[in-house]
């Protein structure tokens, strides 16, 4: 059961990074970027339930909170770009890239 | 029994992952996606005898925060989307490189397997335990998260605010 989660982690981890990389809808990246967040959460949780330590499970709650957290400040930077560039495309918004 | 759930719910969440992937045209469509494995992800904690963060679970992520999603989706009344594959034509041998190695490690660890997992007390992972845990060995990474949670909560206002006077 652990090793399975584990598995489903890593399988869930990769479909979000799969979708930060190829898509460009930026309020797309950041629900990709909480997939992989929520599939760390589940590795957490696994690994927890193996050794039977609780640590996991405090280091969950703060995952949940640095992401939630990440949502608020990442969709008020949306809200502003849209505001100034009529786009929530990454294409559209390339100026600090080398 | 409970394997079967595992399965069930395992399949819900890539389904929904997938779904959220793949759906290029709506995003709302991709963010009720994103509540389907947020949802089945809280089952596999209740599964795994993590209670309180399979509810909290169901309550921060399916409950606030895609929600919030969906709000900034509608508010922006978005066209639709395109991958970008011309961009990622340079990394597509990195990219295979990287899933073979994925898939190696994870076909080395699944028959083996991690040994019998370990004997748990009766409460583990309810709110008593979690909480008892919380406030007397994490109590300062607890106090730090508030002070989190406020810079985020001041910088969203500051970011979304039309102008700042």
């Amino acid at each position: 059961m652990v090793e399975k989660a584990v598995a489903l982690s890593a399988l869930l981890f990769v479909l979000g990074a799969l979708g930060a990389l190829t898509r460009r809808n930026l309020i797309v990246m950041l629900m990709s970027i909480e997939l992989m967040l929520n599939a760390v959460n589940l590795a957490l949780v696994a690994f927890s339930r193996q050794w039977g330590d609780l640590s996991g499970h405090i280091f969950v709650l703060m995952v949940i909170v640095v992401a939630a957290a990440e949502v608020a400040v990442g969709l008020g930077i949306v809200i502003s770009l849209f505001r100034n560039r009529e786009s929530v495309n990454v294409e559209d918004v390339s100026l600090l890239k080398w | 029994m409970i394997d079967l759930l595992f399965y069930l719910f395992a399949a819900f969440a890539v389904a929904g992952a997938l779904g959220m992937l793949l759906n290029v045209r709506n995003t709302v469509a991709a963010a009720l996606s994103l509540v389907g494995t947020m949802v089945s992800l809280g089952a596999i904690y209740v599964l795994l005898d993590a209670y309180l963060i399979g509810v909290l679970q169901i309550l921060v992520y399916a409950g606030a925060i895609v929600v919030v999603f969906l709000f900034v989706v509608m508010l922006l009344n978005l066209r639709q989307d395109t991958f970008s594959p011309e961009r990622l034509r340079g990394t597509k041998w990195l990219s295979v490189a990287i899933g073979v190695l994925v898939c190696v490690a994870l076909l080395l660890l699944l028959p083996r397997g991690l040994g019998p997992a370990a004997e748990i007390p009766a409460d583990f992972g309810g709110y008593r335990a979690v909480g008892t845990a919380l406030f007397t060995d994490w109590v300062l990474a607890f106090e730090v998260t508030s002070l989190l949670l406020l810079a985020a909560m001041v910088g969203a206002v500051i970011l979304a605010k039309r102008s700042i006077d």
